[in-house]
């Protein structure tokens, strides 16, 4: 596995950042109070490879969702670029961006939200094709609807019903099967699996799986379950309030972590075996803010490693060999 | 075996819907000793919470009502008690922590308000002895400094520290038995991580019985000593913790554990139990979980099977294992 973005490199990102400014009230600012900046995302490299996971992994408020945003344009960047293919998506026309929305797909996280309640599955999964003119008579379009559902596991029945007529776990298949409608290169899920009991994760799973091969999809799969993200990803990134700490192939990540971040967050899970150690959080304190966060490591004060330098300069992401990379002063 | 403190016996829970009755516990028996955790464990809909709320009497009716079962805490019978009665034992001998702090906490009172009420009512105490005591619950429950915190809003705090703040309401009355409903579910892994030590720490400390609500099974292997899974209103299986995560009996407990990723291996796939749960309003004849089950039988389309101890003290609800 080699170690930085090469030809096969389907979505690069460098340096993306995402500053939403607060704006205060009235009376603060009369009294003037600084506006507050809050640094959702500040400043993170990835890429992904075609055909490869790679599990994006955090705690509420790291910047998951903001990066699924980001990379898809939906909302636009501070600082960075985003590069799919060889192209830089940031400097996309809007017709070309048009285009590329059917190259990269979005699964979110609550299929009871995500889906439109007053439409049939026949129109929810048509209209992607529609719109990028992938099916064109009525015909053709159920034909390739009717295969959609096949292929995500729902009996052909379900063609003319509305999404309040599935269970949880039904709808998210529907929202797969809209994601694959347009035939994309790469499949964004923000917390695809969280909402469902875990027998029906387990599901979702093995489908994820399942199509990866044979459509030779390539995932950035966002989850704050570890243990999830241990199973579907190839890759791993953990993020951590608005920054990258450590990324790395899956089982050595997991297997010996090595940012102080990633071991805490590994120690704190409850595994499903009493043989197991018990759950216990070793850093100190709360999760730092993003609001107007100071200069140095975001995990300053709460890290048992911690050395004067952590609180002046920010780590760097460094290669530390074996295609794994950290942000730390003290390793 | 400890003195039993709480023992729920045949316990059914229906609510009269206008689309017609549901069954939400049907038939559940199990029972908590004295210093004893128990987790009752179970996918959405099971009818843990439902459980939950019959013992603290919180079912409303109409549409809720209780048609067999007893619910014993201490010897007597919660279901006879008079509304008075149940007022002298909810939060005094039985406290409850929900899941969602933000909804269970009142947005418009201080915490000091709020964790005060209960031990004025209950234990009669003045205003300023009352705040005293508030003072000393948040330091316990470790909310840094106490003293300042004490005239906040819910809104002013983290998940996290919402979810101490529950807990120390929950302990205010110092009560001998303390229920917690998914206390853990909203929040993120390391929070979670100190919450759970945190009520572990509480319940051993004050020698108190907890029944644990939850849907992660990685939970209860870690702060229970005996589990209880539902499935679809029915109490599958019944167990010590060790005896249920080493020998599994029911096919859907089996399945429950195979479904979870692991942490240290990687799976190509993982083996989920086939099917989604069926449904409460018509739910099938015999066992809720055949038409999901890999090993049913005909018996298990027509009977329902009875919970049976196939070991010492571990029963399961399955006619795979011996028939009368």
């Amino acid at each position: 596995m080699g170690k930085g973005p090469s030809a096969d490199t389907l979505l690069e990102v460098k340096g993306l950042a995402k500053h939403f400014t607060l704006h205060g009230d009235i009376f603060s600012k009369l009294a003037g109070e600084k506006t507050q900046v809050l640094k959702a995302v500040d400043g993170i490299d990835f890429h992904i490879r075609r055909g490869e996971t790679l599990g994006l992994v955090g705690e509420s408020g790291c910047g998951k969702s903001t990066t699924a945003r980001l990379v898809t344009r939906l909302i636009e960047p501070t600082a960075g670029e985003v590069r799919l293919g060889d192209e830089n998506l940031l400097a996309f026309s809007p017709a070309r961006l048009k285009e590329m929305r059917k190259d990269v797909q979005l699964v979110f996280q609550d299929p009871y939200s995500s889906l439109n309640p007053r439409k049939t599955i026949m129109h929810i999964l048509s209209r992607p094709m529609e719109i990028h003119g992938l099916a064109v008579t009525w015909a053709d379009k159920r034909s390739k609807v009717l295969e959609l559902l096949h292929r995500v596991g729902l009996g052909i029945e379900h063609i003319d019903r509305y999404p309040h007529e599935f269970s949880g776990g039904q709808r998210q298949r529907i929202a797969i099967a809209r994601a694959l409608s347009v035939d994309p290169e790469l499949v964004i899920g923000d917390e695809p699996v969280s909402a469902l009991d875990v027998s029906i994760q387990a599901q979702i799973l093995n489908l994820f799986r399942d199509l990866q091969e044979e459509f030779g999809l390539t995932y950035l799969f966002i989850a704050h379950d570890l243990s999830v993200i241990r199973h579907i990803s190839d890759r791993v990134a953990v993020m951590y309030v608005g920054k990258i700490v450590e990324t790395g192939p899956a089982a050595a990540l997991f297997e010996r972590p090595l940012h102080p971040y990633t071991k805490a967050l590994l120690l704190a899970v409850p595994e499903a075996d009493p043989a197991k150690p018990p759950p216990k959080l070793t850093l100190k304190g709360e999760v730092s803010t993003p609001i107007d966060p100071p200069p140095g490591c975001r995990l300053c004060g709460r890290c048992p490693r911690e050395i004067p330098i952590c609180a002046e300069v920010a780590p760097p992401l460094a290669d530390v060999g074996d295609g794994r990379m950290v942000a730390c002063h003290n390793l | 075996m400890a003195e039993t403190v709480l023992e729920l016996d045949d316990l059914t829970v229906r609510f009269r819907l206008r689309r017609g009755d549901l069954t939400a516990v049907d038939g559940v028996s199990f029972s908590i000793g004295r210093g004893e955790t128990f987790g009752l464990v179970g996918e959405s809909g099971s009818g843990k919470s439902v459980t939950a709320r019959a013992i603290m009497r919180l079912i409303p009716d109409p549409p809720g009502e209780i048609p067999r079962g007893r619910i014993l805490f201490e010897g007597g019978n919660v279901l006879e008690k008079s509304d008075a009665e149940m007022r002298a034992l909810r939060g005094r001998r039985i406290a409850m922590v929900f899941q969602e702090p933000m909804s269970a906490l009142n947005p418009v009172f201080t915490v000091c308000d709020q964790i005060s009420d209960a031990m004025r009512t209950n234990l009669g105490l003045s205003k300023a002895e009352a705040r005293e005591r508030v003072v000393e619950l948040l330091s316990l429950v470790g909310i840094p400094s106490p003293r300042k915190r004490v005239d906040s809003f819910v809104h002013e705090f983290s998940g996290g520290m919402r979810q101490r703040v529950m807990l120390a309401m929950a302990l205010s009355c110092d009560p001998g038995f303390l229920i917690a409903d998914e206390p853990t579910t909203a929040l993120d892994v390391t929070i979670q991580a100190t919450i759970l030590e945190l009520i572990t720490a509480m319940i051993a400390s004050r020698g108190m019985s907890l029944l644990f609500i939850t849907h992660n099974l990685g939970v209860v292997a870690h702060s229970c000593d005996s589990i209880g899974v539902m499935y679809a209103s029915h109490m599958v299986e019944l167990g010590s913790k060790d005896e249920i995560f080493a020998r599994p009996q029911h096919p859907y407990t089996v399945g429950l554990l195979n479904s979870i990723p692991r942490l240290d291996t990687q799976a190509k796939y993982l083996t989920p139990i086939n099917g989604s749960v069926c449904s409460m309003m018509e739910p099938p004849p015999g066992c809720k979980f055949h038409p999901r089950c890999a090993h049913a039988m005909d018996v298990c389309r027509r009977e329902i099977p009875r919970l049976r101890e196939i070991a010492p003290g571990h029963f399961a609800a399955c006619h795979l294992h011996g028939r009368e």
